[in-house]
């Protein structure tokens, strides 16, 4: 991995909260130590359940959190070492779309105003050019160009989140993160959307970093995909891979435990897991997965394992092999 | 399971359906807002469920599926009201009675008591100023008449039956002391502490992280068998359907579009609505081909159309591809197909 390929470079990058309750103080582990990198133009998923860390991740990129510690670069820029100033004219290059398509649009401002605010705080001069640009995100996302003078109520979910990519979109970004942005929606909706993603993609040579939970939808659009547990990796692989030859036994119950639709399916080597997701206040020693899992020996407490490559490409932070 | 005629509703169930139907809903329509303003919420549904069986009601936002669970448990909101149809439930004593004639002590009676329901948002069905012990014992004594420290035991039993381990002393804690699949555990534990007769469960996983839904939806399958009750399962994801019901009832635009059984309904499906949602699932490791050749997700065209604007004939026929003119003509009735599925559409024998 040198450093000419990888358009986005992420190191080390950790989140901790403080916690003050009555007598008590306590740190939130909500990422540890994750590194990974992204080729320009590749779409990467970040995959896993709550507290896993996915929108952590995501919103430290784009530095709309501070991380503790660790470095984000992108096209050989470092992102947390920006300036305040120097970081809003550098956000033109990277764009995040929500995941709650009606709480991501002020209902005060028509679909013209919500698109054409970042092109006015990033400088870009003439009403009409503004308007231009603005219009033709909307076709990008095959929404109407009187769109523009409406507001977000009148549309549906599904046209809303068009209108949130479109948001992303107007300023010509280079990076993406988009996080759940079809979770919201009705899987027919849903479809639509993914399919208008992966074409965006395709067209413009997007990097995007797609946050999900659901493992169907980021294999449907994603390049690789980065499996997380309680702040930390389990697993990189290509997606085909990852969904073909799980090598963490934390992504293999992960692919386990969605239903299929097939109501004969043979469910007798179904791994459930037992047990909750850890307290991110209180993680498990060593490996984080330990505790649920159910390959876990003496070893797994004592020391963190590292992401190791397996093959190329596949990497997995377990001593285990199995 | 033979199904019944849900054409003709109030018709006498089949000689040959062996156990009685725990619930049966006749020709169910709902209503909401005023007279002047009465939008039609959902209408002409049918459905039964057998003990020990569990029936899913699966559609997308507004097709009325979380209306007609409402209905069933006669909590519908301020403004909402049954304007037809019969919700016969076969209580514990094996009386069968009408909810929809039943005043409200007479409900109160019957909620939690033959009818257990468990929702989608555990915490927000908790009271976080009692201890999960005090809010599984208050139906056991309402409804069964045990004494407060009988009921505790009983609590502390059910608590143990849900899989939470140390039961005794979880039950002295908090709902914020549970996590959320902990939390979902103890909603059933409530639901279930007085055996009751059906189970409503609303989208019960959804909240939750796969792993832990495969937890709840193994735990519900087995507390079925134990039990034997009845459930009525909504949901819009087809997956938790495969996974735990035994019969579905499609619904779309506020109607019932096809019903069979799980293998009838997943397997050959009849309306073009089902077989359209079905097709908009990304399947875990199928992405890979379809990259590929380049092929997108199926998805349906356009949205589902509003109460306010319902269209004449099939309700989706705007977003069908098969659809012609006579689609647009009547309402069509729930035709039996050839494979024994029940599907609410024309053509199913042409496409």
């Amino acid at each position: 991995m040198s450093e000419q390929t990888d358009f986005l470079s992420v190191r080390g990058l950790t989140k901790h909260y403080v916690q003050r309750g009555i007598g008590r103080r306590q740190t939130v582990h909500a990422l540890d130590d994750v590194s990974f990198t992204v080729a320009r133009g590749e779409t990467v998923g970040l995959v896993g359940e709550s507290g896993s860390g996915k929108t952590t991740i995501g919103r430290a990129i784009l530095r709309l959190i501070e991380p503790t510690a660790g470095q984000v670069l992108l096209d050989g820029t470092d992102v947390t070492a920006l300036s305040p100033r120097a970081l809003r004219r550098f956000r033109k290059r990277m764009q995040y779309v929500f995941q709650d398509p009606y709480a991501s649009l002020s209902p005060r401002m028509t679909i013209g105003e919500i698109l054409t605010e970042g092109l006015v705080l990033q400088g870009v001069r003439g009403r009409e050019k503004r308007r231009q640009m603005a219009l033709d995100a909307l076709a990008s996302v095959d929404l109407p160009a009187d769109a523009l003078d409406r507001y977000a109520f009148e549309f549906s979910g599904g046209q809303r989140q068009r209108i949130g990519i479109a948001r992303a979109l107007v300023l010509e970004p280079e990076l993406i993160v988009a996080d759940e942005p079809v979770s919201a929606l009705d899987v027919s909706v849903q479809a639509q959307t993914i399919n208008l993603l992966r074409s965006l993609q395709q067209r413009n040579n997007l990097t995007m970093l797609f946050i999900s939970h659901d493992l169907g939808v980021v294999e449907y659009v994603c390049d690789r995909i980065i499996v997380l547990f309680l702040g930390r990796i389990m697993e990189i692989a290509s997606s085909e891979t990852l969904l073909k030859a799980p090598r963490h036994p934390y992504t293999r119950a992960l692919i386990s435990a969605v239903p299929g639709l097939d109501p004969d399916a043979d469910r007798s080597g179904q791994q459930v897991l037992q047990g909750d997701i850890p307290n991110p206040a209180n993680p498990p020693s060593g490996c984080v997965f330990r505790t649920r899992c159910p390959h876990a020996i003496d070893r797994c407490a004592a020391e963190v394992p590292p992401l190791e490559e397996v093959e190329p490409g596949h990497f997995k932070a377990c001593i285990r092999d199995v | 399971m033979p199904l019944s005629p849900m054409t003709e509703p109030m018709a006498a169930p089949p000689a040959d359906a062996a156990p009685e139907p725990t619930l049966r809903v006749d020709g169910l329509k709902v209503g909401f807002g005023g007279s002047q303003t009465r939008l039609i919420a959902v209408e002409d549904i049918s459905l039964h469920i057998s003990p020990g069986r569990t029936l899913a009601l699966v559609g997308e936002s507004g097709s009325g599926k979380s209306v007609t669970s409402l209905a069933v448990i006669r909590l519908l909101a301020a403004r909402g009201r049954i304007v037809s149809g019969r919700i016969a439930l076969r209580d514990k004593a094996g009386a069968v009675r009408d909810l929809v004639e039943l005043d409200e002590p007479a409900l109160e009676a019957v909620r939690g008591n033959d009818l257990g329901m468990i929702f989608q948002e555990p915490m927000t069905s908790l009271n976080p100023v009692l201890t999960v012990g005090e809010q599984i014992a208050e139906p056991i004594r309402i409804h069964m008449g045990l004494s407060r420290r009988a009921a505790m035991q009983r609590a502390i039993e059910m608590l143990d039956r849900v899989g939470i381990p140390g039961a005794a002393e979880r039950a002295r804690q908090y709902p914020h002391e549970f996590s959320g699949g902990m939390r979902q555990r103890v909603t059933i534990a409530i639901a279930l502490a007085c055996d009751p007769v059906l189970l409503l469960a609303d989208e019960p996983t959804t909240a939750l992280d796969v792993t832990v839904q495969m937890q709840i939806l193994n735990l519900l399958r087995s507390l079925q068998q134990q039990q034997g009750m009845a459930m009525l399962f909504v949901t819009h994801n087809f997956g938790v359907v495969a996974e735990i019901a035994h019969d579905v009832s499609v619904m779309y635009a506020g109607q019932i579009v096809e019903h069979g059984t799980v293998r009838q309904v997943l397997k050959t499906p009849r309306h073009p609505y089902t077989r359209g949602l079905l097709a908009c699932v990304p399947q875990l490791g199928t992405a890979s081909e379809h990259k590929k050749q380049a092929t997108p997700l199926f998805s349906i065209p356009g949205m589902v159309p509003s109460l306010r604007d319902m269209p004449r004939g099939c309700r989706f026929a705007a977003r069908c591809v098969h659809a012609e003119a006579r689609c647009r003509e009547a309402t069509p009735a729930l035709e039996t197909t050839d494979t024994g599925n029940i599907a609410r559409c024309i053509r199913w024998n042409e496409i």
